[in-house]
C-alpha cells in the first residue's frame, strides 16, 4: 500500500493540482459516455451495451480525419457527426427491431455489433495501437498552476465537456424537444397517440447519446492509444457511473463521473491494485443503501 | 417416478455413447472436440437454469466457470490437494462467490442484473489480469496443473481423463434434469412467468432466485475445471465478457425451452467456430453475422423450432380427428 504516498500528495499543491486535472479529465470522458447511456436508458428503456463501440468509432474516425484534414476542431465535429450517424442507423436497423422482446434479445444484437465493429476496426486500421498524438492546435507550453503542470488541451477536454454537459442539460429541460423526450421517457404511446412520431424521437436521442461518445471517442484519441476492444473497459466503468448517479439522471451521471474519476486518479497514487475494487464497493454500497442512485427515478 | 427412471435411461445411454466414441475412434481430434464442447455446454446448460427457466438473463456467467478453473488449478498446483478435494475446493469457491455476487444482484430487475453480473465479471478478469504474481496475469496458470493419481485414476492419460470428464459431465447434465422436472424447477418457471403471482403464492422470489443462482454458478464450475483440466491451465479469457456472451449466444442457437437446447448450439458454435477458422482469421465478423441473422430472422433457437414444429403438427391432427369425428357424427 502507497498510502503514504497519497497522504504526502495531499500536502504538496503540485500532485493535489496534477491528480485533480487528471480526475476531471477521466471523469469528463466517463461523464459523456455514461450520459448517453443513461440519456438511452431513460427514454428507450434499453442499455446500449455496444455504447462503448460507438466511443472507440468515434476515437477512429478523429484519428482518420485529423490525418486527412490536420484540423484537430474539425475531426472532433466530423467524428460526433460520423458516430451520430452511424448510432441512427444502429437503431433503426437493428435495435428498433427488438425493442418489444426480451433484454437476451437486445443483449445479443449489441453483443453481435460490439464483435462486428471490433473486427471492423482490425481490418480497417490494423490490430496495433494507434496514437494521434498532441494536435497541434494544442502544441502550446502547459500551464502552471500552483507548480502543477497542465497541459492546455486537459484545459480544452473539461471546459468543452462540461459545456455540452450544461448545453445538453439545457435542451432536455428547457426546450420543446426536451419536453417531448421526457414525455415519451414516461409515457411513449401516450405521446404518440398526441400525434407526435415518437419513433423519430427515439431514433434522434438514439443519435444524439451515439454523438455524445463520439465526442468523448474524439477527445480521448490525443491522450489515450487506440485499440481494437478499447471501448469495453470504459464501458463497464460508465455503468458503474449510471449506477451510482441513477439511470436516466444526466445531473447523477454528472456527480459520479467525477467521483469515480477522482478515485481513479487518486486511488493510482494511493492504492493503484484496488482501484476497481474501490469503484465497485461505492456501487455495491451504493445498490444496497440506494438501489435508485444518487439522483435517479425508482426502478423496480 | 417412470419419468425419472427414463431420465436415468437416457444418461447411462449418453455416457455409453461418449465412452464408445472414444473407444471407436481414438482420433484425438474428436475426443478433443467433445471435450471442449462438455465444458463449454456445461456452462451454457447452467446458464439456461437462470435465462430459460428462472428467466434471469445472466451477462457474467464466465466468471464462475473462470473461478472455478482458476480455484482448481490454484489448489492443484500448492500441492496441498488431491484431485477429488480440489474439485470440491473449487466448487465451495465459486458457491460463496456466486451468493454473494447473487445477493446483490438477484432483488435487481432485469436490465441492472444483467449488466450488474457482467460488471462483476470484469471485475475478476481485472482481477486476474492485475494480480500477475498470483493468477499470471494475461499468461494464465503457468506451469500447467500437477494431476497426482487417486484412486487408481490417472487423469495424465488422456484416455482416463476423457472418461473422468465424460462422467463428470454426465452427472452435471443429471442433476441438471432432477432440477428442471422437480417442484423446485416449476417454481423457476413460476417466478419467470409472472414473479409477482409467484410471491402472492408464498414463493420467497428472493431466495429461490439465489438458490438458483448459486446452483448454476456451481454447475459452470465443473465446466471450468474440465476445462482446465483439459488445457492444463486457466487463461483470463474464460472470465471475458465474450465467453458470458458466446454461451448466452449458444443458448439462444439451441434453444432455450428445450432441455438440451443449449448443449446442442454449444456444438453447433463449436463446429461453427472449427469450421471458420479455417477459411478467415475475422472469426469475430462471421460470429456477430451470424448472431445477427438468427436474432433478427428467425428469432428462435434449432430445438425450439422443431418444437414448435412438433406441437403445431399435433394440433393440427387433433383438430382433423376432431373434424373427422364430427364429420361421422353428421353422417
Amino acid at each position: 500500500m502507497e498510502i503514504d504516498a497519497l497522504a504526502r500528495c495531499f500536502g504538496t499543491a503540485s500532485c493535489l493540482v496534477t491528480q485533480l486535472t487528471s480526475g476531471l479529465i477521466i471523469g469528463m470522458l466517463l461523464f459523456l459516455i455514461a450520459s448517453g447511456v443513461t440519456l438511452i436508458f431513460g427514454v428507450l428503456n434499453i442499455i446500449n451495451f455496444a455504447h462503448g463501440s460507438l466511443y472507440m468509432a468515434g476515437a477512429y474516425a478523429a484519428w482518420t480525419l485529423y490525418q486527412v484534414t490536420g484540423s484537430y476542431f474539425l475531426s472532433a465535429a466530423g467524428a460526433a457527426a460520423v458516430v451520430g450517424i452511424l448510432g441512427v442507423l444502429f437503431e433503426r436497423l437493428l435495435m428498433s427491431r427488438v425493442y418489444g422482446s426480451n433484454v437476451l434479445m437486445q443483449l445479443l444484437v449489441c453483443y453481435a455489433v460490439v464483435l462486428i465493429c471490433d473486427d471492423l476496426v482490425k481490418i480497417l486500421w490494423g490490430p496495433s495501437y494507434l496514437s494521434m498524438g498532441m494536435p497541434k492546435e494544442f502544441r502550446l507550453p502547459p500551464y502552471r498552476i500552483f507548480g502543477g503542470v497542465v497541459p492546455p488541451f486537459y484545459l480544452f477536454m473539461i471546459v468543452t465537456a462540461m459545456a455540452i454537459g450544461i448545453v445538453l442539460w439545457l435542451v432536455i429541460t428547457r426546450t420543446r424537444f426536451g419536453k417531448i423526450v421526457r414525455a415519451a421517457a414516461i409515457n411513449g404511446p401516450m405521446v404518440s397517440a398526441l400525434g407526435i412520431r415518437v419513433n423519430l424521437y427515439y431514433a434522434a436521442v438514439f443519435g444524439l447519446g451515439s454523438a455524445l461518445a463520439g465526442v468523448a471517442g474524439a477527445l480521448a484519441a490525443p491522450v489515450r492509444s487506440l485499440t481494437p476492444g478499447m471501448g469495453f473497459s470504459i464501458l463497464i466503468e460508465s455503468f458503474i457511473v449510471t449506477v451510482i448517479g441513477g439511470m436516466g439522471s444526466i445531473g447523477g451521471a454528472f456527480l459520479a463521473s467525477i467521483i469515480l474519476g477522482m478515485t481513479r486518479a487518486f486511488g493510482s497514487v494511493g492504492f493503484p491494485l484496488f482501484v476497481d475494487g474501490v469503484m465497485f464497493l461505492m456501487m455495491a454500497l451504493v445498490l444496497i443503501f440506494k438501489p435508485s442512485g444518487l439522483f435517479g427515478r425508482a426502478q423496480g | 417416478m417412470t419419468g425419472r427412471w427414463r431420465d436415468l435411461g437416457w444418461a447411462g445411454l449418453g455416457l455409453v455413447a461418449l465412452l464408445l466414441v472414444a473407444v471407436v475412434d481414438a482420433r484425438p481430434a474428436i475426443r478433443d472436440f467433445i471435450m471442449f464442447a462438455m465444458a463449454y455446454g456445461l456452462l451454457a446448460m447452467s446458464l439456461n437454469l437462470l435465462i430459460g427457466y428462472t428467466g434471469l438473463v445472466s451477462f457474467g456467467h464466465a466468471m464462475f466457470f473462470a473461478s472455478g478453473a482458476y480455484a482448481f488449478g490454484l489448489a492443484m498446483q500448492s500441492g496441498h490437494f488431491s484431485v477429488p478435494a480440489a474439485f470440491v475446493f473449487a466448487i465451495a469457491l465459486t458457491a460463496a462467490l456466486a451468493l454473494v455476487v447473487g445477493a446483490i444482484c438477484v432483488r435487481l430487475n432485469e436490465i441492472y442484473f444483467a449488466f450488474l453480473t457482467l460488471a462483476f465479471q470484469m471485475l475478476l478478469y481485472n482481477l486476474i489480469l492485475g494480480w500477475v504474481s498470483f493468477t499470471g496475469g494475461d499468461q494464465g496458470l503457468m506451469g500447467g496443473i500437477p494431476r497426482p493419481k487417486f484412486l487408481g485414476i490417472d487423469l495424465a492419460d488422456r484416455l482416463q481423463l476423457y472418461v473422468f470428464c465424460s462422467v463428470a459431465f454426465v452427472i452435471c447434465m443429471v442433476i441438471m434434469r432432477q432440477i428442471v422436472t422437480s417442484p423446485f424447477g416449476y417454481t423457476l418457471r413460476l417466478i419467470r412467468d409472472n414473479q409477482d403471482r409467484a410471491a402472492f403464492l408464498g414463493v420467497d422470489v428472493v431466495r429461490v432466485k439465489l438458490v438458483c443462482f448459486v446452483i448454476s454458478a456451481c454447475i459452470a464450475s465443473v465446466g471450468g475445471i474440465l476445462l482446465a483440466l483439459f488445457v492444463s491451465g486457466a487463461y483470463p479469457n474464460f472470465a471475458f465478457w465474450t465467453t458470458s456472451g458466446e454461451s448466452i449466444f449458444m443458448i439462444m442457437l439451441g434453444g432455450s425451452r428445450v432441455f438440451l437446447g443449449p448443449l446442442l448450439g454449444t456444438i453447433i458454435l463449436r463446429v461453427l467456430n472449427d469450421v471458420t477458422v479455417v477459411y478467415t482469421s475475422h472469426t469475430e465478423l462471421v460470429l456477430g453475422i451470424v448472431i445477427l441473422i438468427f436474432v433478427l430472422g428467425l428469432r428462435k433457437g434449432v430445438l425450439d423450432l422443431i418444437a414448435d414444429r412438433i406441437e403445431t403438427r399435433e394440433q393440427q391432427k387433433a383438430f382433423s380427428q376432431r373434424d373427422a369425428a364430427d364429420a361421422g357424427k353428421a353422417s
